[in-house]
């Protein structure tokens, strides 16, 4: 056990900072005026985002990447190109989905501070996810940002739908919490090791008997499966558009983003790492799931009528077109799945920008049908709208393109060609639910004519997305720099941990 | 030359489209000048397109005018244009039909009228930059950015049926256009890291993965064409699509295909395209047949002249995949052609559509005695269409079928009774519409075109006669593109010496 030393919890000043930030909103809201606390709140949490992006810069400069050690190897925490690339995206993803969430929570009479606590807390669970180096504080980051979640779904309390959604995705979360325990605890029974280079060592050097190795398949089983259900792939999916239905708008619009990038980076990073070695065995398992998640995902799309659920479906389907990129492996495999988050993220924010920024009165739109004739009522939010759906399907020059090319690129570099051949097919059927959304807008007559009012958060959101559709595929040269640095990161860890021969 | 011309070509419409969304006022006003921006913008491309031809020097079979920019450092993929023979005549072609358009949407569009030419602009760059580009993934890009503009020019000013059409013309396209994108990721692979279509043009690709790769690119190509039996969604896009709308698709989406085939399939994969020439042949001699005697039998105007259009399409894939010089030229030749004449054809049904809201040909008889510039309009491009002497079609035709006996005998002979069908549907269509005594009361009332169509119909009909008598015009152009193409590629065709003496011969006696 090294003595304490302040460098070894540097790196990890982000994550320490931005819990005090949380205590710190807590104590603000509970002793502020209730007509202000609310906004100042996310005022403050907003400002906590920006002054954890800096602290994250400066303890990227610094000399460690490691932080917390535990015993006589491993670090419970690791900050490095990956987990930074991640971090941002997070942090990008909560930021604007706490822009998004005030007109309408103050609309809906439940704007409360503690709605942005909750997000800050949420936020600082999946920067710990990303960092984490070590099974224990990889559990401890997943149950802060579900935990949060969880509440956040059921948070208009008064709404029957929302805390249905709340009751539902704890029951099915705790379930999948589960799993991951029994998971750890059997991976931790059979290596004795809780760190992820403790694993990783272990497994390397050949397990003692033919039972230690069926034990580390059910726990690979058992871990995958949770990890399944946290990035919601098919067929662990089925909480997905029930929750993302009921839980208000805004509360969607940040589970739909942040959480699943936190998800899908701890995903590669335990596979990647630790489990590595065991590559043949959830090779089959992920083939498997991208395949289902991407079919299943684009083909329920289509005929969805709400547009909550429609998203939800279509978040599932591009998992699905993440996982081959997870699938592919390699630099440029974990490189796609990076860009491709990116994108995505850009791509859903815009979207439930739509769905905050158009209402009558104090209804939001919600259905399908509600979106019909816009593009004569709201030009302006029709057309970045079908900017953004265009991309979805991956038309180019969108950015969205740029999502699947590097994926099946990838795909078609590791050999897997049929794979990409079926991800394309797929992608044309997911183009389907696009150009019926852009129908609904472009083509047929409106009912529900969303009141022309003053732009709101939600309209500038809207709009910066679509710009951020066109532009970023121009230079997505930059985005390309950045994520490949960050994937190869990941991979140069794995090198560490390849078996010796 | 320092202007980037062939940027500015595809940079001059998207930012008269961009101006358009920051026009502001009332909107008749806008209206009204959103129809000024987009004649003007799209008549300066024109001029624009004129130096680019009068800078491009047409003895030299290589690529000019190149630009090339890093876009995508670690993929290797560039910003990288530039023309040869091949693409020259369509992106003149482009240039030149997208003002038409405009013109002849001047009054029949009325409603969105900003969005509906800002979409036209913006088909007009992405055809242009598929024309142009040298790079794959930049190919791709504007291959499929220019489904978005089309999709919703077809859905919001189309027929009573649009939504159906412009749906089922995006799935198609793009379910082809997938595969060329998974076929492109491949020979990224095998060409150890190559997106260059010079450079993927002088591999040589493993003969068994040329097969697939040629099929994926197919896919996507033959769609577009369309080559039977996947042109089903042409009709229906064709019909439903506002005038402007089928004239575009007609005129230059059709030959995005078949550049296609020149540009990949023909280069890329000379063995996998010698395989697969029978094939091709035998679709196409379908495509001729068929789709003539489906045109034959259609009561819609609109339709006739879309059946028409595969059926001269299968003429053009044919003389591509003959794979001769004469033959390819022929096709180059024909596809301007068709650009031409599908385009004054689909204008003409405009014209009488604008005036009585139907496509009907029963309504219609007696044309010429109310409207004789119509007739006489209409009757240059039906023997146009029929391929009569003296016009551009017959030059191109003949030219395909003289390039491609030698190869290929039977499909060369059935290609000629299709040529006979065409003139049955063509010459039965113009005797219905056109002559005996005036049907009805709506037909009596009808007033000949207006100078503003005259106008749009000028260029074309200028053009049809001076290509038809003065073909060298356009086949000097792409001639030494051609041909470099063919002498690059040694297409290795399975001639016997029999047949190889017979086009020798042939070749001879030509000159």
């Amino acid at each position: 056990m090294m003595p304490f030393d302040w460098f070894t919890i540097a790196p990890a000043m982000p994550e320490i900072f931005l819990a005090c930030a949380a205590m710190g909103l807590l104590m603000v809201g509970v002793f502020s005026r209730a007509e202000v606390a609310a906004r100042s709140v996310s005022g403050l949490a907003i400002a906590a985002f920006a002054v954890t992006y800096v602290l994250m810069h400066a303890a990227k400069a610094g000399e460690f990447q490691h932080a917390f050690p535990k015993g006589a190897v491993g670090f419970m925490f690791i900050a490095d190109d990956f987990a930074f690339y991640a971090k941002t995206l997070i942090l990008a993803a909560a930021g604007f989905s706490m822009v998004l969430a005030t007109d309408f929570l103050s609309r809906k009479g439940i704007n409360k501070f503690e709605y942005y606590v909750l997000m800050t807390l949420a936020t600082l669970g999946m920067m710990v996810m990303v960092s984490a180096n070590d099974l224990l504080s990889m559990y401890v980051g997943l149950e802060l940002m579900s935990f949060s979640l969880y509440i956040l779904a059921a948070f208009w309390r008064d709404n029957l739908k929302s805390s249905e959604a709340g009751l539902k995705y704890f029951v099915l979360g705790s379930l999948a919490s589960g799993m991951m325990l029994y998971g750890m605890s059997l991976l931790y029974g059979m290596t004795g090791d809780t760190s992820f280079e403790g694993i990783a060592l272990v497994l390397a050097n050949g397990l003692p008997s033919q039972g230690h190795d069926v034990a580390v398949t059910v726990a690979l089983v058992f871990l995958l499966v949770a990890m399944a259900f946290k990035v919601s792939a098919v067929p662990f999916h089925m909480w997905t558009p029930d929750v993302y239905e009921g839980a208000p708008t805004p509360v969607t619009a940040f589970m739909a983003t942040a959480p699943k990038v936190a998800a899908m980076l701890l995903l590669i990073r335990v596979l990647y790492q630790p489990l590595m070695v065991l590559e043949d065995q959830w090779m089959q398992i992920l083939t498997f799931l991208s395949i289902v998640t991407m079919g299943l995902g684009s083909l329920m799309a289509i005929v969805q009528t709400n547009l909550k659920r429609l998203l939800a479906y279509s978040s599932i389907g591009n998992v699905g077109f993440m996982l081959v990129g997870v699938v592919a492996g390699g630099t440029q495999g974990i490189q796609g799945v990076l860009m491709y988050l990116a994108i995505y993220l850009v791509m859903t924010i815009g979207l439930f920008g739509v769905l905050l920024s158009l209402r009558r009165k104090d209804v939001f739109v919600e259905e399908l049908a509600d979106l019909a004739g816009l593009s004569r009522i709201a030009p302006g939010a029709a057309f970045a709208m079908m900017i953004i759906v265009f991309s979805l399907a991956g038309v180019p020059p969108l950015v969205g393109f740029f999502a699947k090319f590097y994926v099946f690129s990838a795909a078609v570099g590791a050999g897997l060609t049929w794979l990409a051949v079926l991800g394309v097919l797929f992608s044309v059927i997911a183009a389907y639910y696009c150009l019926r959304i852009v129908k609904v807008m472009y083509f047929d007559e409106g009912k529900f004519r969303p009141e022309a009012s003053r732009p709101s958060h939600a309209h500038w959101v809207l709009c910066a997305a679509a710009v951020g559709v066109i532009v970023l595929s121009v230079f997505i040269d930059r985005l390309d720099a950045v994520t490949e640095k960050a994937a190869g990161s990941l991979l140069s860890m794995e090198q560490t941990f390849a078996p010796k021969h | 030359m320092d202007l980037p011309l062939l940027s500015s070509l595809i940079c001059v419409p998207l930012i008269g489209a961009i101006f358009m969304f920051t026009m502001r006022g009332e909107a008749d006003i806008v209206d009204r000048n959103a129809r000024q921006v987009a004649l003007w913008t799209s008549v300066f491309n024109l001029a624009l397109s004129m130096v680019t031809f009068m800078a491009f020097d047409a003895s030299n079979g290589h690529m000019q005018l190149v630009e090339q920019k890093v876009w995508i450092e670690s993929f290797n993929i560039n910003y990288h244009l530039g023309v040869d023979g091949i693409a020259m005549p369509f992106i003149l072609l482009t240039a030149l039909l997208t003002p038409i358009c405009i013109l002849i949407s001047w009054q029949s569009i009325t409603k969105q009228v900003r969005a509906y030419m800002a979409a036209f602009l913006a088909l007009e760059a992405a055809v242009i930059g598929v024309f142009c580009a040298l790079d794959f993934v930049l190919f791709y890009v504007f291959w499929e950015a220019m489904l978005i503009p089309m999709f919703i020019i077809i859905g919001v000013w189309g027929g009573e049926n649009r939504v159906y059409a412009a749906i089922k013309f995006f799935l198609y396209t793009f379910i082809g256009s997938v595969l060329m994108l998974v076929a492109m990721l491949y020979m990224y692979q095998a060409s150890g890291g190559s997106f260059d279509i010079q450079h993927l043009a002088t591999l040589n690709f493993d003969p068994e993965a040329q097969k697939w790769l040629w099929l994926a690119l197919f896919a996507a190509f033959a769609v577009k064409v369309p080559m039977w039996p996947v042109h089903t969604w042409l009709p229906d896009a064709h019909v439903q699509a506002p005038t402007a709308g089928s004239v575009i698709l007609a005129g230059i989406l059709l030959k995005m295909g078949a550049y296609g085939f020149l540009r990949f399939s023909l280069p890329m994969f000379p063995e996998a395209s010698a395989y697969f020439a029978p094939l091709v042949f035998g679709l196409s001699v379908i495509a001729i047949i068929y789709t003539a005697l489906v045109a034959l039998m259609q009561t819609d105007i609109k339709k006739l002249i879309a059946y028409s259009s595969v059926s001269h399409m299968g003429f053009i894939t044919l003389g591509i995949f003959a794979g001769t010089v004469e033959s390819i030229q022929g096709s180059i030749m024909q596809m301007v052609n068709h650009g031409i004449v599908a385009a004054a054809l689909f204008m003409l049904v405009g014209v009488v559509y604008d005036r009585m809201h139907t496509r009907d040909i029963a309504r219609f008889g007696g044309l010429v005695h109310t409207m004789p510039v119509f007739a006489l309009v209409f009757m240059l491009f039906t023997m146009a269409s029929v391929g009569l002497p003296g016009t551009n079609n017959f030059v191109g035709e003949f030219l395909i079928l003289l390039g491609a006996y030698p190869v290929a005998q039977v499909p060369t002979v059935l290609a000629c009774a299709g040529i006979v069908l065409g003139a049955c549907y063509m010459l039965w269509l113009y005797k219905r519409m056109v002559f005996g005594e005036v049907r009805n009361d709506e037909v009596r009332a009808l007033t000949d075109m207006t100078v503003r169509e005259k106008i749009s119909f000028a260029p074309l009909v200028v053009l049809t006669l001076l290509l038809g008598l003065v073909p060298a015009l356009m086949l000097d152009m792409s001639e030494s593109a051609v041909q470099t193409m063919v002498d690059n590629q040694k297409l290795k065709y399975q001639m016997e010496p029999a047949q190889l003496a017979l086009a020798e011969q042939m070749k001879g006696t030509d000159k």
